[in-house]
């Protein structure tokens, strides 16, 4: 420490502790932070999936049989659960903070944050059975 | 003028996402990933589906399915990769990789769809 620090003309280095790459894995909280953020990796598969799924069924039959059999691979339906499991922390993470996002008042009072969470996983229930009467149906 | 910043508008892209991801998202994950190709239920048919294709509603309906919970993807992405990993000096490539993924996906969907 002999070294006298470089001398910059009117730039005053910033004092700035290092944070270690792994930071969020030292808390809980932190930790579900992360992997809430990371459910989005698995929304985009999801679309990804899709995606593929509508183009097969534009292609024609054989394509999409291909895609049928495609998605009954060990590692494909593995894949599947561990996003399934994001996807759903993504919703529920979603609709608990809904209340925080969303201040509803009615006649002056504010709606308690139960009312609003529970509005929004009565319109998830409704919106789920609704798309899957209609591809179930056929 | 102050040029107007972009952050409001991709920001309300992530939270329309967000809304969409989060209400319809695991229905379609559950049904093609997990539950026919499992066998706990039967699948529908090939005509059942292209017909369901058939009606623009539909297609109207898979197109904001696909695009918006992209750009969802894309921000949160973004601000992992940054916050998580701290690599902000690959700030440009990463806004290039989430948000031109997103841009792309979204053209995919349109291609497919019309």
């Amino acid at each position: 420490m002999n070294q006298a620090p470089p001398y910059r003309q009117h730039h005053p280095r910033w004092y700035r502790e290092r944070i270690s790459t792994y930071w969020w894995l030292g808390k809980w909280p932190y930790l579900k932070f992360v992997l809430r953020e990371l459910s989005s990796v698995a929304v985009a598969l999801t679309v990804v999936m899709t995606l593929i799924q509508v183009w097969a069924l534009r292609a024609g039959r054989e394509f999409y049989a291909a895609f049928e059999q495609a998605v009954r691979a060990p590692l494909v339906v593995a894949l599947a659960a561990v996003s399934f499991a994001f996807v759903l922390l993504h919703a529920i993470t979603w609709f608990n903070l809904a209340p925080t996002a969303m201040v509803l008042r009615v006649g002056g009072k504010r709606v308690p944050d139960f009312v609003i969470t529970g509005a929004n996983y009565a319109a998830w229930f409704v919106a789920t059975a609704m798309v899957a009467w209609f591809i179930l149906r056929g | 003028m102050a040029k107007r910043p972009k952050e409001p508008f991709f920001w309300t892209l992530f939270s329309m996402g967000g809304v969409v991801a989060a209400f319809f998202i695991p229905v379609h994950l559950f049904l093609f990933g997990l539950a026919f190709p499992l066998g706990w239920l039967a699948s529908p048919s090939y005509d059942s589906l292209a017909a369901l294709l058939q009606n623009p509603l539909v297609r109207l309906y898979l197109f904001v399915l696909c695009s918006l919970p992209l750009f969802h993807w894309a921000h949160r992405f973004k601000y992992t990769l940054y916050d998580g990993l701290q690599i902000k000096h690959l700030n440009e490539v990463i806004n290039v990789f989430c948000y031109g993924g997103a841009i792309v996906g979204t053209l995919v969907a349109g291609y497919l769809l019309w």
